[in-house]
């Protein structure tokens, strides 16, 4: 193990060195000492520039160290000016006028959980660096977020921004840690094929919210939702960033065009009117069951009752 | 050429007579057109269920004009457009066909679908009556058999028409059932092989399954019914006990004109019913779960409901696996065999063999046709409400995921909910019921031997306060009457025993003016003066 380890990390056994280099500043206070230690073969740019010159007044001497000091300084604070608060100043002037917005949003109602720049906090919330505009614009616009109270999963409720705010706060993640976003414009289904959709929509998405889009219960309390709330953004969101429950489905997985196929059939059907009668939530034979014993049963008991005697 | 005159009067007479003349009928249908059906609504109860079959073979033969049972791939191109262009079984291809292209197919194959679930619940409700009236006793456990068959048989129809529309949820529900098969040690491999004509799915199931549904359970539910009915004719009705009412006698009205007038109405109903049902209420909307393919299983896949108590006890039944080493080889049940195919077998016995074991504990041989009212046999009151709740964990457990759902209750805390009380609420529901029959008994027996309360309260002189109450027969030397408990009902308001009138008749509306009812009634009220009736008009409650 130690063998192995060894050419590893061949810096670790002289981090003084490393150290060192980095502190350019400390080897100004030597330097300036070097003239008055009266030591002329002393090393350093600045000590070989004075020692030919014949010796000074104390005064003098005094007043020159303290200019060179001063300069010294000055060059040191310049050259960290420079280059340390680059990244700062990098960030305050690339963050879009969105983002800023969204920041504001972000620092108001998110950071609670999310904490300081999107970086979470342990027990609370994840970390959202990384997750994208996508995400964020999935979880606000459809009310998730901000989350009620700590359960199993986040229920759908009012959205407490509005599309554009999520929007911003979209832009701000975005800029934390870049991720998955989402194509631009609001019909994601006039392109899709209906069919393909529906094909697809029926291996890889009723198995969790059914076949009428209802959605369907999973394990300890959570559940895929029912669909027929959602907008185009919202499900092409979901597909992307796997909200709550849900897998990803990376454009890897569904392209972009089967995405619009799968959306596509998604409001075709909850747009769809029910053939044959009233639907019963699209539920299977449970409701079925209700209404046979609730209706026909008792309807005809009913009817019965009419027909022959009680007693 | 002269025209003989026709006497149209005479008309009818003279025709049958000579039908009578040819065929010799007249005996064995004046027997029939007397037969005596008691008048009670529960006795109504089979035949919804007879009738429901009546319109399920009519709109069946409807819809078999146009299905087709293939198992090719053809290309969908019908008015559905999400499903235009897509591959399918010519099964699928022509029930889409009847939903959307057919005159009026999808109407008619509502009603066929929700006259099946019908059927299936007008069946148990009969039994249901049927049990706990003890009306399966001698001589009437041949016909409580030929009852729990009709049931299978009805159960086995609905599951092969469940599975021939091939969209996503019958294939889900034949998969499940060939899983089913092959659960079954030794036998299960070659069953289902020979069943499906090799691995599922195969080519041939729904050919096959489509004679099965069409042809032979059809013919033997028919051939059931008419042993069913046949029986009831030889044996007769049972019927409540009452006045006038014995072992030997059946008192009603006659099948001609009486019933067959009712019977022929109530007919007219029940078809009326399933055309609403069908009319509004959208049953497995096929085209929504699309053509069977073994990678689709939509979430809330449930079978029919009379097949939902066996989806329940699948998803109770914990992952017990039995595996061992015989004759060099390894065999194993798997945990579906016990609640798929044990709980069916133990469920279909049990009731064949209850009127023997019934007879056998209580030493009871006689032959009955009275019936007996629930709360007077509390012990098989009490299993038959076992029974019911032990099925209704089970129904609701089928559907679990539907209710922890819609009801956000943890999917997991209804399977553990559902195990538990599969264990304990069939035996507290005994005690209940159990208890409920004996304090409903011990009411009756309390009035009477005190009579009815009569809302009269008297104080006496030395300023006790007391309740008059009006015995219902003579009273021996303590006040207490002396009729014997009679396992009928005892009249205990003061307007059953005649103080007051009874209400006009009438089920919406009364069919009968008060002057009608005094005329008729008055001078015969016991009590007197005989009440005005003017402030005593309701409705319903005929007695």
């Amino acid at each position: 193990m130690t063998a192995n380890n060894r050419p590893l990390d061949p810096g670790a056994d002289i981090p003084g060195t490393v150290g060192g280099r980095e502190t350019a500043p400390d080897e100004q206070p030597d330097t300036s000492r070097a003239p008055r230690d009266g030591r002329p073969g002393r090393r350093g740019v600045f000590t070989r520039l004075g020692a030919p010159r014949a010796p000074r007044s104390r005064l003098r001497r005094r007043a020159w160290a303290g200019a060179r000091m001063v300069a010294a300084l000055a060059l040191v604070g310049g050259l960290y000016a420079a280059f340390a608060p680059n990244v700062h100043a990098e960030d305050s002037s690339t963050l879009s006028g969105a983002a800023q917005q969204g920041e504001t949003l972000y620092n108001s109602s998110c950071i609670t959980c999310h904490g300081r720049n999107g970086q979470g906090v342990p027990g609370r919330g994840p970390s959202l660096v990384g997750v994208g505009s996508a995400a964020v614009e999935f979880q606000v616009t459809t009310g998730r977020m901000p989350l009620n109270q700590q359960q199993s999963q986040a229920d759908r409720k009012q959205p407490m921004f509005s599309d554009d705010q999520a929007r911003d706060i979209g832009a701000y993640i975005e800029a934390l840690g870049g991720g998955p976003q989402l194509p631009n414009g609001n019909d994601f289904h006039s392109d899709g094929n209906i069919s393909d959709g529906g094909e697809l929509f029926r291996v890889n998405c009723s198995s969790c919210h059914a076949f009428g889009m209802g959605g369907g219960a999973l394990s300890s309390g959570k559940y895929a939702p029912s669909l027929s709330n959602a907008t185009d953004r919202q499900i092409y969101a979901a597909m992307l960033t796997g909200p709550e429950n849900m897998p990803v489905f990376g454009n890897n997985q569904l392209t972009p065009q089967e995405k619009q196929d799968i959306i596509a059939y998604v409001r075709h059907q909850t747009n769809d009117q029910d053939p044959g009668g009233f639907g019963l939530g699209r539920l299977g034979p449970v409701p079925e069951a209700l209404v046979i014993f609730l209706v026909g049963i008792v309807a005809l008991v009913f009817a019965a009752l009419w027909i022959a005697g009680k007693s | 050429m002269k025209r003989r005159k026709v006497d149209l009067a005479d008309l009818p007479a003279r025709s049958a007579g000579e039908i009578d003349d040819r065929l010799q009928v007249a005996s064995p249908l004046r027997r029939l057109f007397n037969k005596v059906f008691p008048d009670h609504w529960s006795f109504l109860l089979g035949e919804i269920a007879l009738y429901s079959f009546i319109v399920l073979l009519l709109t069946g033969t409807f819809l078999a004009l146009f299905f087709d049972p293939s198992m090719q791939d053809t290309k969908y191109n019908g008015s559905f457009i999400p499903l235009r262009g897509i591959d399918m079984s010519g099964a699928y291809r022509s029930s889409l066909d009847i939903s959307f292209d057919v005159r009026g197919g999808l109407f008619i194959r509502q009603m066929h679908h929700w006259a099946a679930l019908l059927f299936m619940a007008a069946i148990v409700m009969h039994m249901l009556r049927t049990f706990f009236t003890g009306a399966f006793r001698k001589p009437r456990e041949l016909n409580w058999i030929i009852g729990i068959l009709l049931f299978w048989m009805g159960f086995t129809e609905g599951f092969a028409g469940y599975s021939l529309p091939d969209d996503a949820l019958s294939g889900t529900g034949l998969r499940i059932a060939s899983a089913i098969m092959l659960s079954i040690p030794i036998a299960g491999t070659w069953v289902t092989t020979s069943l499906f004509g090799g691995e599922f799915p195969g080519h041939v199931i729904l050919d096959r399954l489509y004679i099965v549904h069409v042809l032979i359970i059809p013919g033997v539910i028919l051939a059931l019914i008419a042993v069913h009915l046949g029986l009831l004719v030889k044996q007769k009705h049972t019927q409540w006990p009452g006045p006038g009412r014995t072992n030997s006698n059946v008192v009603g009205v006659r099948m001609f004109p009486g019933f067959a007038l009712k019977g022929g109405g109530f007919f007219m109903i029940v078809f009326a019913m399933i055309a609403l049902l069908g009319g509004i209420f959208q049953i497995n909307p096929i085209w929504l779960f699309g053509p069977y393919k073994a990678a689709v299983v939509s979430a809330a896949s449930q079978p029919d409901w009379y097949v939902m108590f066996l989806d329940g006890s699948t998803r109770l039944m914990p992952a017990w696996e039995f595996r061992w080493h015989m004759f060099g080889n390894y065999y194993d049940i798997p945990p579906l065999f016990w609640p798929t195919v044990v709980l069916p077998g133990i469920l279909t016995m049990l009731p064949i063999f209850y009127p023997f074991i019934e007879a056998r504990f209580t030493k009871d041989k006689a032959v009955h046709h009275l019936l007996q009212r629930p709360r007077d046999v509390p012990t098989r009151t009490g299993i038959g409400a076992m029974a019911v709740s032990f099925y209704l964990v089970l129904l609701v457990s089928g559907g679990n995921d539907v209710i922890a759902d819609k009801l956000k209750i943890s999917l997991n805390a209804m399977t553990w909910a559902g195990r538990i009380g599969l264990l304990i609420i069939p035996p507290l529901a005994y005690y209940v019921v159990y208890r409920i029959c004996l304090g409903l008994q011990q009411h009756d027996r309390e009035v009477l031997s005190h009579g009815v309360e009569t809302g009269i309260i008297r104080r006496t002189p030395e300023g006790r306060f007391y309740e008059v109450h009006q015995p219902l027969g003579p009273v021996d030397e303590h006040g207490h009457g002396e009729l014997p408990y009679a396992g009928w009902v005892v009249p205990k308001k003061m307007n059953r025993v005649g103080a007051l009138l009874p209400t006009l008749r009438g089920f919406f509306k009364p069919v009968e003016t008060v002057e009608d009812v005094e005329n008729e009634q008055s001078s015969n009220a016991p009590v007197s003066p005989a009440p005005s009736r003017h402030h005593e008009i309701g409705t319903g409650g005929r007695s």
